[in-house]
């Protein structure tokens, strides 16, 4: 099982890590958003495969009679998963509203914060 | 309850101007109320951990190190006070006509979330919890780049996401994998765990992680690229709290997890840190020698006096530390100041770039007399603060017999004020290029003029008389890599 995740972990990052190297927009985008994936199970990883029994107790019970997942993990991705969530549809939007304003998705077009010096020895200027 | 205090009143203070935001003016009292209340529970807190030392909440009623526990002691109430200086002086400043860019009905929902997630990075001692506030640093940032209408603040947003959101991961990833090797996610469960010997070897693979993610997100050489590429979108006063606080949080988490969990780490660690520190200063102050435009100027000279604080923890001793606080509270001071000096300069003079600006020093001379204390204190000539806090960090490297690094820390002092003299000769003293004589009026740039000139009194006092907040700096960090917590 651990071998197993550990084999679909190094795949997702080999494949975000090319992504996210990219000069398309959205491809860099979808490359973090997968990284922040392999990320994920990696927390999960982190909690051992011990059991799939769900680590709920009955109210008599003052701790699991077998071994049980561990929860922690699984509040911990959750919370990742949330917060990347987030994250991915703000970039999104983000990455769309840039397209439309630039007409383009390659990042090497994208000067307007950062203008190319008009002169070799001397700094551009920057609107206001 | 008062630890809760830095996190609650801005997040409490956010849904009120959510709430209000139809209602520009009252929004605005509703925002300077909070970031004054604030200010009073930080100083309270500062007061309370002076007396009683550490004050550690555990939240949901559970035992530690199961708990997710908010620790303030000295150090962390410093940072917390300082950050609630820097958010009631830029809420003010934005009252004034000078760069605020308008007002925007989230700007202050947003400011507000940014000082709740920076207080909550300051007193966490859980690190997955610490991710989480890195995490809506990170989201409140972007939301304030984006919230001025413009392509080029959407630009910058995008390279700020994509750098960011990569140290963010790798931040996460680190904490993963130290969770696995020590099921700990508490810090002082943490420093007890990394101690077993069995786990010696498999340690400082995941701290090296953990340090790059900080490096990344303190700007620190080779990963700054994020900041010099978006930071200058912002208008003055965002850019002075941003500006000023979100690199030195993360280099006061590097110092704190350094210096109070993984204590003992391999000296290369610190070797490289140092010339990490080094490269940081110099590339810095490089990059600003070359510019011309004030924002940009002054944000290359975050990335330079990172490098400061840097080699503050790679010196690894409380003295080194305590040097390093120091400077941070300098630091934080000098930068937000210049930037709303920045600010003022713009409006008066029409324009950030200093090839089309000048005749200020006849102009306005008590901007000028505020430009000449913060930016001599950011170089370090005596008697400023910045002298103090590069005094104490080049003479704890000499006792340390690291001589590289801090004549190279004196050299670099000679460049930025080579990029001090040129705002100054430039802006102040040539004439106008334009021959116009600046005679627009100040009326409603006094609450801008109020901020800067308290902001500057503060330097000027901690320049003067420093033995109390060096005092105070050395007992905070007196504890500091010497293997148990206070």
């Amino acid at each position: 099982m651990t071998l197993l995740v550990l084999l679909s972990i190094s795949i997702v990052v080999a494949t975000a890590v090319y992504l996210s190297l990219s000069r398309d927009l959205f491809r860099v985008v979808i490359g973090l958003s997968m990284l922040g994936a392999a990320i994920n199970l990696v927390v999960f990883a982190a909690g051992r495969f011990a059991s799939l029994t769900p680590p709920l107790l009955a109210t008599v019970e003052d701790a699991p009679a077998a071994a049980v997942a561990n929860p922690l993990v699984q509040a911990l991705v959750l919370t990742a998963i949330v917060i990347s969530f987030a994250l991915l549809c703000f970039a999104l939007v983000l990455g769309a509203a840039l397209r439309a304003e630039a007409g383009s998705d390659d990042t090497r077009q994208m000067h307007a914060a950062e203008p190319v010096a008009w002169d070799a020895d001397k700094p551009p200027e920057l609107e206001d | 309850m008062l630890v809760l205090s830095p996190l609650l009143v801005p997040l409490l203070t956010a849904v009120v101007t959510v709430i209000l935001q139809r209602h520009q003016r009252v929004q605005q009292g509703f925002s300077i109320a909070g970031a004054a209340i604030l200010l009073l529970c930080a100083l309270w807190l500062m007061q309370d951990t002076g007396s009683n030392g550490r004050i550690s909440v555990a939240l949901g009623n559970w035992p530690l190190p199961f708990a997710i526990e908010l620790v303030a002691d000295r150090l962390s109430a410093l940072m917390v006070v300082i950050t609630a200086v820097l958010g009631l002086g830029v809420l003010v400043y934005q009252t004034s006509i000078a760069d605020t860019a308008g007002e925007h009905a989230m700007l202050h929902p947003l400011l507000h979330g940014l000082l709740a997630a920076v207080g909550g990075a300051l007193l966490t001692a859980d690190l997955f919890n610490l991710y989480v506030w890195f995490e809506l640093i990170l989201i409140t940032v972007l939301g304030l780049l984006v919230v001025h209408d413009g392509f080029r603040h959407q630009e910058a947003a995008f390279k700020y996401f994509a750098l960011n959101m990569f140290g963010t991961l790798l931040f996460l990833a680190a904490v993963a994998m130290l969770y696995g090797t020590t099921g700990q996610l508490n810090f002082s469960g943490l420093a007890e765990a990394v101690e077993k010997p069995e786990l010696k070897a498999a340690i400082p693979v995941y701290v090296a992680m953990l340090m790059s993610a900080f490096l990344l997100k303190a700007a620190a050489f080779p990963l700054f690229f994020w900041l010099p590429a978006s930071y200058h979108t912002l208008p003055a006063p965002v850019l002075a709290l941003i500006g000023g606080l979100i690199t030195k949080v993360g280099v006061y988490v590097l110092l704190r997890l350094m210096g109070e969990v993984f204590v003992d780490q391999p000296a290369i660690f610190y070797e490289a840190l140092g010339w990490i520190a080094v490269a940081t200063m110099i590339s810095g102050v490089l990059g600003a020698a070359y510019h011309w435009d004030l924002r940009r100027i002054l944000a290359f000279h975050i990335v330079s006096q990172i490098g400061y604080l840097l080699l503050a923890v790679a010196l690894a001793t409380p003295a080194g530390g305590s040097a390093g606080v120091f400077f941070m509270v300098h630091n934080i001071l000098a930068k937000a100041a210049l930037f709303l000096i920045a600010g003022i300069m713009w409006r008066t003079a029409g324009h950030y770039d200093l090839r089309r600006i000048g005749g200020l020093y006849p102009a306005r001379p008590l901007l000028a007399i505020l430009f000449l204390v913060a930016g001599f204190s950011l170089v370090g000539i005596p008697p400023s603060s910045g002298f103090w806090g590069k005094f104490l960090l080049v003479q704890e490297s000499f006792v340390q017999e690291r001589y590289a690094w801090g004549g190279l820390a004196l050299a670099v002092g000679v460049l930025t004020l080579y990029s001090m003299v040129k705002i100054w000769l430039e802006g102040f003293w040539k004439p106008d290029p334009r021959g116009a004589v600046l005679t627009g009026s100040t009326s409603h740039l006094g609450t801008a003029y109020a901020v800067v000139l308290v902001l500057v009194m503060l330097l000027l006092v901690t320049g003067l008389y420093p033995e109390p907040l060096i005092r105070y700096t050395d007992a905070a960090t007196a504890y500091l890599w010497q293997g148990s917590a206070p």
